[in-house]
């Protein structure tokens, strides 16, 4: 098991971890720093609030082999931060991704255009003589499918927000945290 | 009011509100003297550092009746250096407080160190006032975002309220689980502001929770695997000296038969005196450690983290072992070696619970027959001892230098060391007979390490001992000189330290790897302190020295020692040398320094290059034990002339009777220079 760098590489398969930290000042530095530091390249990586005000999640995509996984685990849990970390399983957890994109658009195309964002059950949000601006949310999987037959119609803009991701069933993975109090250090 | 800036409208720092004036009862007092108090309260009775601008509230609440003794160095990195010497000798936590911006950023290097090699240590930083934090204010630094990657953990301090509860967080992370520096950079607006005291404080940690002990069915397992070796090596490293486990390591050992490997932290944690103790394994290690390990089928790492210094080319490394491997830190099973039984558990308690198993298992099952294992062990070390060149100069060998030290000490002495070659030689040759003996930067290999650790060696050394233990550092000239200005803090503090400088007027372990890997191009390693030839003074009166500065010795190390009021007496020959170590260790009022002169072409062997196989150990030059019948397959890219034959090729030539000796070194010369490059 020789020390890979970086420790994740495209085609591996991919993981999609959820990481509930401390609301507090700094935390993203310490999580941002350490994949850095670690040579643990992620895929994306969102950010925000919870159901409970002292908790924030932070949901992890990679694309990396079993064993440097285990380290990137291992290593998160050492972030006293760090409160749970779960990897979530397609099988077992709903994982949605939003995205924006602005497509070209002109009078000859535009019908096109609108098919696919109805088969897609996609909605736009804004029209203008040259360009149609589509929001979507659905799976990586959908996502990339509906960048695809869009593509070709030219894409002038696009942003796309990370994965979140939550656990199927009525359990939450926060249940059993302690959370902090504590705030501002 | 005007307005908020933009900065201060979007601070992440929690403004003042109603629920910061509620009412805590306790004593009333400031930040400041709440910090001062904690380090009381939390036990602390020694600290290092350099008072700043951004930290002067915390100085001025360090009164006469202070508990703690205040140890002032003179910047910042040595008072984190000497926290950590202090932390070794002892087993406590090192203290150290310095300022903010400068003074911070010095103490990283230390701060870093302290990490790479799980030191206990929590540092206070001033940090400029709260209202201030990110305007770019006078000495101001990121403290947190530059620790951040180097530091176990760390606090920002905004509200004087958090002190205590922060000062007890700290130091119950730096000296739990797996032992590390922690920062706590405090503002100064959070110094100066009124809080209500109270101890002790309730810790929230919710994120922290280390694994003391192991279950029951990995023990089981590493039951089994002992039963079923013939060819064990408990593998030891610096988490068992920080475990405290020295005696469960002995009993581990002679209950199992298994030979012992200490690693560079780890010299000691079981007396040099026992014969199952084989030295250190890894680059510099000895050939019975390397070649137990290589040749083991059991691999019991204890407390340790599979350094590449240890392993060389990992996966050549213990190829044909299982791998036991006990860790406080999860993190560290599995990074670099996958073990067949991971144990995550603080190593004097594993081993307590491991051993009454195999006793158990040996009523049972027998004991393993160890004998052809030992047999082997024991032709090493027979067949292949430490040794080394006598100098062909007449300046002394560096090696004879240390064992006359070792030989001539107290038993009791604490031995720290700089970075370089005289580390390497301190660890072969000193007789470490007890745990807490032997301090020296591992993982970081910080040059400069060595005199303001001993200097926190001695701190400990008067408080935890009486001062029973000595101490004595062996440094090199030029490691020596990134932090010699702490002569005057060994001086002002009158400490009867004992100071070897393993003068070779060279960056001698640069240069030996420019010997055997550069074509012997001595770029930049030349220091000019400890040339053989002296200048002479013209006999005419002037009092211009005769111009030839490549033999004048700057500094003159007699003549520093003398400057910061310490003892200074140089050894050239092994009479000067001898007599020089008694003094040394008779003095018992202030510093002594001796600079020994040694031979400069003097390297240390047994060498694995960098890189390469730990099979390809190269004994002396042109000698691989390991490596017998085969061709080493590694060509090193050595100099003809520069050493008696070219490293690997003795192995060559007896393998392949039909290489010429020509051809073998020539091949070895061809070998590709960048294979040892670190890269």
């Amino acid at each position: 098991m020789a020390t890979n760098y970086p420790a994740s590489r495209p085609g591996s398969e991919k993981h999609t971890l959820s990481v509930l930290v401390e609301n507090r000042p700094g935390v993203l530095a310490r999580i941002s720093g350490l994949f850095a530091r670690r040579a643990f390249n992620i895929n994306s990586l969102s950010v925000s609030p919870t159901e409970r005000p002292d908790i924030s999640r932070v949901t992890v995509t990679a694309e990396v082999e079993q064993i440097p996984l285990e380290q990137i685990i291992k290593q998160l849990n050492k972030l006293l931060h760090v409160l749970k970390i779960v990897e979530l399983d397609s099988s077992t957890s709903v994982q949605r991704e939003l995205v924006l994109i602005k497509v070209a658009a002109n009078e000859h195309n535009r019908s096109d255009i609108l098919e696919i964002v109805k088969l897609f059950r996609v909605r736009v949000v804004d029209v203008h003589p040259e360009s149609l601006t589509i929001e979507a949310t659905g799976s990586e999987d959908k996502l990339d499918a509906l960048l695809g037959l869009l593509e070709h119609y030219g894409i002038i803009e696009l942003v796309r927000s990370g994965a979140v991701a939550v656990m199927r069933g009525p359990k939450a993975l926060a249940e059993k945290v302690t959370g902090s109090e504590v705030t501002g250090r | 009011m005007a307005l908020p800036t933009p900065l201060q409208a979007f601070s992440a720092l929690p403004k003042e509100g109603p629920h910061d004036k509620h009412t805590v009862s306790g004593e009333k007092m400031t930040g400041a003297q709440a910090l001062v108090r904690s380090l009381e309260d939390l036990g602390v009775t020694d600290v290092f550092g350099i008072p700043g601008g951004a930290i002067l509230p915390v100085y001025d609440a360090i009164k006469d009746d202070t508990k703690f003794r205040f140890v002032l160095t003179r910047h910042e990195q040595a008072a984190g250096h000497a926290a950590e010497g202090y932390a070794v000798s002892t087993g406590k936590v090192g203290v150290a407080i310095v300022t903010s911006g400068p003074g911070a950023t010095n103490i990283v290097t230390a701060i870093a160190d302290a990490q790479m090699d799980s030191i206990p240590m929590v540092v206070v930083t001033g940090q400029v006032g709260a209202g201030a934090i990110g305007t770019d204010a006078f000495q101001e630094a990121d403290t947190l975002g530059i620790t951040y990657p180097v530091a176990k953990h760390s606090f920002l301090i905004t509200n004087a309220q958090d002190v205590p509860r922060v000062m007890a967080e700290a130091y119950y992370i730096a000296g739990s689980g797996r032992p590390g520096p922690v920062v706590v950079d405090f503002t100064k607006s959070a110094q100066n502001a009124e809080m209500a005291y109270s101890w002790p404080p309730e810790k929230i940690l919710p994120g922290y929770n280390p694994v003391e002990k192991a279950h029951g069915r990995v023990l089981t397992e590493a039951t089994t695997l002992f039963q079923t070796s013939h060819r064990p090596v408990l593998y030891v490293g610096g988490g068992a000296v920080r475990s405290d486990a020295g005696s469960q390591v002995a009993q581990l050992a002679h209950l199992t038969g298994a030979p012992i490997v200490t690693t560079l932290p780890a010299r000691g944690i079981v007396p040099e005196s026992d014969p199952q103790v084989l030295g250190m394994p890894g680059m510099h290690g000895t050939v019975p450690a390397v070649g137990a390990i290589q040749q083991s089928d059991l691999l019991v790492a204890i407390g340790t983290r599979f350094s590449d210094r240890v392993t060389g080319r990992l996966d050549h490394f213990a190829p044909t072992a299982k791998v036991i491997h006990i860790d406080i830190d999860p993190a560290e099973i599995g990074k670099n070696r996958t073990a067949d039984v991971p144990i995550v558990g603080d190593i004097a308690t594993v081993l307590d619970d491991l051993i009454p198993k195999i006793e158990a298992a040996h009523a049972a099952d027998g004991t393993p027959d160890l004998t052809a294992w030992w047999d082997q062990i024991n032709g090493w070390v027979k067949d292949y001892p430490l040794t080394y060149d006598e100098p062909t100069d007449g300046s002394l060998a560096p090696q004879w230098v240390i064992q006359q030290l070792s030989a001539h000490a107290d038993p009791m002495t604490i031995w720290a060391a700089g970075v370089g070659q005289h580390q390497m030689w301190s660890s072969q040759y000193i007789d470490f007979e007890h745990p807490h003996s032997w301090i020296s930067s591992g993982g970081a290999g910080t040059m400069g390490f060595g005199l303001p650790a001993a200097i926190g060696a001695q701190v400990g050394s008067d408080r935890a001992f009486g001062g029973k233990k000595p101490v004595w550092l062996i440094d090199g000239d030029g490691s020596f000189q990134m932090t010699s200005q702490e002569l005057a803090t060994a001086f002002q503090e009158s400490m009867p330290l004992k100071i070897a400088i393993i003068n070779n007027s060279v960056y001698g372990m640069v240069r030996q790897w420019q010997t055997l890997f550069y074509g012997n191009h001595y770029s930049q390693t030349s220091l000019h302190d400890g040339d053989p030839t002296k200048v002479s003074l013209p006999t005419d009166g002037t009092t211009t020295p005769i111009e030839d500065k490549h033999s004048v010795d700057v500094p003159d190390f007699v003549m520093l020692a003398q400057a910061y009021g310490c003892i200074g007496l140089r050894a050239t020959t092994k009479e000067e040398a001898l007599k020089a170590i008694d003094i040394a260790n008779s003095v018992k009022d202030r510093p002594v320094l001796i600079d020994f002169r040694v031979w400069k072409d003097a390297m240390v062997f047994p060498m694995v290059p960098a890189g390469s196989s730990n099979d390809s150990i190269i004994y002396k030059p042109g000698v691989e034990p390991l490596n017998a019948g085969e061709p080493s397959g590694v060509g090193v890219g050595i100099t003809p002339g520069a050493v008696p034959a070219a490293i690997g090729s003795a192995s060559a030539s007896s393998a392949t009777s039909e290489t010429s000796p020509d051809a073998t070194s020539g091949a070895s010369e061809s070998g590709t220079a960048s294979t040892w490059e670190e890269k």
